[in-house]
C-alpha cells in the first residue's frame, strides 16, 4: 500500500512513505506543512498551488507526489534566505502585487520561472506567460508591475 | 485524489506489461488524466508511469523528419533548437498549449493517446501526415485518430515517438475558447515537399479531421485569399453552449486563411 518517497524540497532531503494516490500538494501541505503552498481551484486551472520541480514551474495538484520522486522541490517557503525576502517576493510586497494574498505563492513562483526564460520580458509577454495564474481580486495591473520590478532586481 | 495503484517501467515494453497484467493506464505527464481521475471521469486501478524511460525521450533529426519522443514536454518541444529550425510550426503550436505549468509537465505523446478533441497536438500529427511510433508498430496519422478519445492504440500499447515529415511550409492558428482557452477551432496547415496540402482541424467536431474543402482550394492557390474563400459543412461539426454548429464552420476557413499567413 505505501510507497517510499524520497525528495529534496527546499534544500533539504525528506522521505515518507505515502499512499500513491498522494498529490504533491497534499504532501508538501499535510506531511511536510508546507502550507505556504496554496490549494485554490483543485483543478490545474488556478496555478495558486504552483511550486518549481527540478527548477521549472508546475501546478502541484495535478501531479502524484511520485511523479517529483527523486526530484528537487522548492516551494515559496524556500526562496527566502536568511530573513531576506527573495528579490521577486520584496516587489510583490512594494508594488502592492496583491490584494487578498490568496494567489501570490503561486504568482510569485511563476513569477521566477518566467524572469528566468524571459529576463528583460515587457509587459504583454508576462500577462502570456502568467495565463496560469488566476487572480481573483483582479489585481493583474500590480502583479505585472511587481514583476517587472522582481525582474530588474534579479538581474542585479 | 481516489485510491489508485503506481507502479513505474523502466522500459516501454516492460509498461505495456504492466498495463496488461493490471488493466491499468499509462502516466505519461498526466496533466489531463489527473485531473480526469479527480472528476472521476477516469478511473483507473493502476498507474504506470513512463517518465524517465529513455527510449522515449529526446528530440532527432531523421533524413528529411523530425522524431520527437513521445515523453518530450510541451515546453521542450517550444524551445528546442532542432524544432524550430526544421518545423517551427511545431513549435509555436507547443507554446500555445494551456498555461507555462501545463506545458512544463504535459507530452506530446500523452496528448496523441489522449486525442481529447480540442487538443493541439492531433491537428499537427494530421496536418503534416507524421507517423505515431509505438513499441510495436508505425501507425500513419490517417489510421490513428478514431473519434472523440479513440485513438487506434491498444489498451497496453505505448507510443514511443512521432516522427514529422518536414514540410515545405506549415503553421497552426486557432481561436482559443475566451475562458477555458481550449481551442473552439484549430487549424493546421501544410504544404509538404511533393506540394502537397493537408489541412486539420482540432477543436470543431468530436474528433480531429482533415478538411478537404480546404486542401483543394489550398492545393490550386496556397494563399490566405483561397483559404478564405472555401466553405466547410456544418454538418457533424460541435454544436455547445461554446459555439453554434455554423458558427464553427465559418471560422475554420477563417482560422484557416490566418494560418496560410503565417506559413
Amino acid at each position: 500500500m505505501g510507497i517510499a518517497i524520497s525528495m529534496t524540497v527546499n534544500g533539504a532531503a525528506v522521505s515518507a512513505e505515502i499512499d500513491p494516490r498522494t498529490l504533491l500538494v497534499d504532501f508538501l501541505r499535510v506531511n511536510l506543512g508546507l502550507t505556504g503552498t496554496h490549494v485554490g481551484c483543485d483543478t490545474a486551472q488556478c496555478g495558486a498551488c504552483t511550486i518549481h520541480l527540478d527548477g521549472r514551474a508546475v501546478k502541484a495538484c495535478n501531479l502524484l507526489a511520485l511523479q517529483a520522486n527523486g526530484a528537487k522541490v522548492t516551494t515559496i517557503e524556500g526562496l527566502a534566505g536568511n530573513g531576506d525576502l527573495h528579490p521577486m517576493q520584496a516587489a510583490f510586497k512594494e508594488c502592492h502585487g496583491l490584494q487578498c494574498g490568496f494567489c501570490t505563492p503561486g504568482m510569485v513562483m511563476s513569477a521566477i520561472d518566467l524572469v528566468q526564460r524571459h529576463p528583460g520580458a515587457d509587459e504583454a509577454t508576462i500577462r502570456a506567460q502568467l495565463e496560469g495564474n488566476l487572480c481573483r481580486c483582479t489585481g493583474y495591473h500590480n502583479i505585472v508591475k511587481a514583476v517587472q520590478q522582481g525582474a530588474a532586481a534579479m538581474s542585479r | 485524489m481516489y485510491a489508485v495503484e503506481y507502479q513505474k517501467a523502466k522500459s516501454a515494453t516492460e509498461a505495456s506489461g504492466l498495463i496488461a497484467k493490471s488493466g491499468g493506464k499509462a502516466l505519461a505527464g498526466g496533466q489531463s488524466l489527473i485531473a480526469a481521475m479527480k472528476l472521476r471521469l477516469a478511473q483507473p486501478g493502476t498507474l504506470v508511469d513512463l517518465a524517465g524511460i529513455p527510449e522515449l525521450a529526446g528530440i532527432r533529426v531523421e533524413g528529411g523528419a523530425l522524431a520527437i519522443g513521445a515523453m518530450t514536454r510541451h515546453a521542450d518541444i517550444a524551445s528546442a533548437a532542432e524544432v524550430k529550425r526544421t518545423i517551427p510550426a511545431l513549435a509555436a503550436l507547443a507554446e500555445g498549449i494551456g498555461d507555462r505549468q501545463v506545458r512544463n509537465m504535459g507530452t506530446i505523446g500523452g496528448s496523441l493517446a489522449n486525442n481529447d478533441p480540442a487538443a493541439d497536438w492531433p491537428a499537427a500529427v494530421l496536418g503534416l501526415g507524421a507517423t505515431v511510433v509505438t513499441h510495436k508498430r508505425r501507425i500513419a496519422a490517417d489510421d490513428f485518430f478514431k473519434g472523440m478519445y479513440e485513438t487506434a492504440l491498444a489498451a497496453d500499447e505505448i507510443i514511443t515517438a512521432v516522427s514529422f515529415p518536414t514540410p515545405k511550409k506549415a503553421a497552426y492558428a486557432k481561436f482559443p475558447n475566451p475562458a477555458s482557452r481550449f481551442a473552439l477551432v484549430g487549424v493546421f496547415v501544410a504544404q509538404l515537399g511533393d506540394g502537397s496540402v493537408r489541412v486539420a482541424v482540432t477543436g470543431a467536431a468530436p474528433s480531429v479531421f482533415r478538411a478537404a474543402s480546404l486542401e483543394a482550394a489550398l492545393a490550386k492557390s496556397f494563399t490566405p485569399d483561397a483559404a478564405k474563400a472555401a466553405r466547410v459543412d456544418a454538418a457533424g461539426l460541435n454544436n455547445d453552449l461554446h459555439a453554434s454548429a455554423a458558427y464553427r464552420a465559418h471560422l475554420v476557413p477563417v482560422i484557416a486563411s490566418r494560418a496560410v499567413a503565417a506559413a
